[in-house]
């Protein structure tokens, strides 16, 4: 029972983890590829995890912190890329419906 | 105040030797006094800016939070796997500001970590000053989709609040709905 559980976990997250890497290609710009690589890879690597944790019962608080710190430090990642990316202008505004930042004159 | 900022120490300095602990993956004598007098050298050598908190943590307003905060996970993950396979489309998005009603610099910081893990929202630029969010969203179709997700952004923030914030932010939050 246990087993099924860690299984249907670690299957979940690798195919999570593989739907981020194909958004990761598909996706047309680099906002919604930053989107791909917080949300779907955050619970994939949770789930692996959970898999793992259910199947070796071991080293549980090494993975406690690598889930507390995937959470604590992958907005912080994609918010620099994201920041960064838009202030260089690599953001495509033709798929953007409204940008309510571009009207900031104070912009640098 | 100055209690205040012995006590934020003291719960730093506690959860970096839970860290070091968890890290060694053993929970001995040598590792937690080793942990801790790391803690305090850290501490001492690398002071934290003060962090001004001035609420007490509600359980049940967390427990809400975190309920919804894991269904959330969940359906963004899925809505971008969705997204990811969809062939023939490209994905429509839009940047829009989200003035926060509790100002703090803790409330922004955790709205804005909490917001780049659900649904279709990522930050792009936080104007601490005001309290402004800039909230880059995916898969939206047109500007009432927009508002909608304007409402998801301070619905949020409200069970934040919830959980974590101290009356007055409290009172902040229920008045101005």
């Amino acid at each position: 029972m246990i087993d099924a559980l860690a299984y249907f976990c670690l299957i979940v997250g690798a195919l999570l983890s593989l739907s981020a890497g194909v958004a990761l290609v598909r996706f047309p710009d680099l906002l919604s590829r930053m989107h791909a690589a917080t949300k779907p890879q955050a619970l994939g690597l949770l789930l692996i995890l959970a898999g793992c944790a259910l199947r070796l019962r071991d080293h549980l608080g090494v993975m406690a912190l690598v889930a507390v710190f995937q959470m604590a430090t992958a907005p912080v990642a994609a918010h620099m890329v994201g920041r960064a990316g838009y202030r260089s202008g690599r953001v495509r505004q033709d798929l953007l419906i409204t940008d309510e930042l571009a009207s900031e004159a104070d912009r640098p | 105040m100055i209690a205040g900022r012995w006590r934020d120490r003291c719960v730093a300095a506690a959860a970096l030797t839970v860290i070091w602990t968890l890290l060694w993956g053993s929970f001995t004598p040598l590792t937690v006094i080793g942990g801790l007098l790391i803690a305090i050298v850290v501490l001492t050598v690398f002071p934290l800016p003060p962090v001004t908190y001035a609420g007490r943590v509600h359980p049940l307003g967390v427990l809400k939070f975190a309920g919804r905060f894991a269904v959330d996970l969940v359906v963004a993950s899925a809505q971008v796997a969705a997204l990811a396979f969809r062939f023939g489309s490209t994905p429509r998005s839009a940047v829009i500001a989200v003035p926060l009603r509790v100002p703090s610099d803790l409330g922004l910081t955790l709205t804005a970590e909490a917001l780049s893990l659900v649904p279709g929202s990522l930050i792009v630029e936080v104007d601490r000053e005001r309290g402004v969010l800039y909230v880059h969203v995916l898969g939206v179709s047109d500007l009432a989709d927009v508002e909608r997700f304007r409402g998801e952004v301070l619905a949020l923030e409200r069970r934040l609040v919830a959980a974590f914030g101290s009356p007055a932010e409290r009172t902040l939050c229920r008045e101005n709905r």
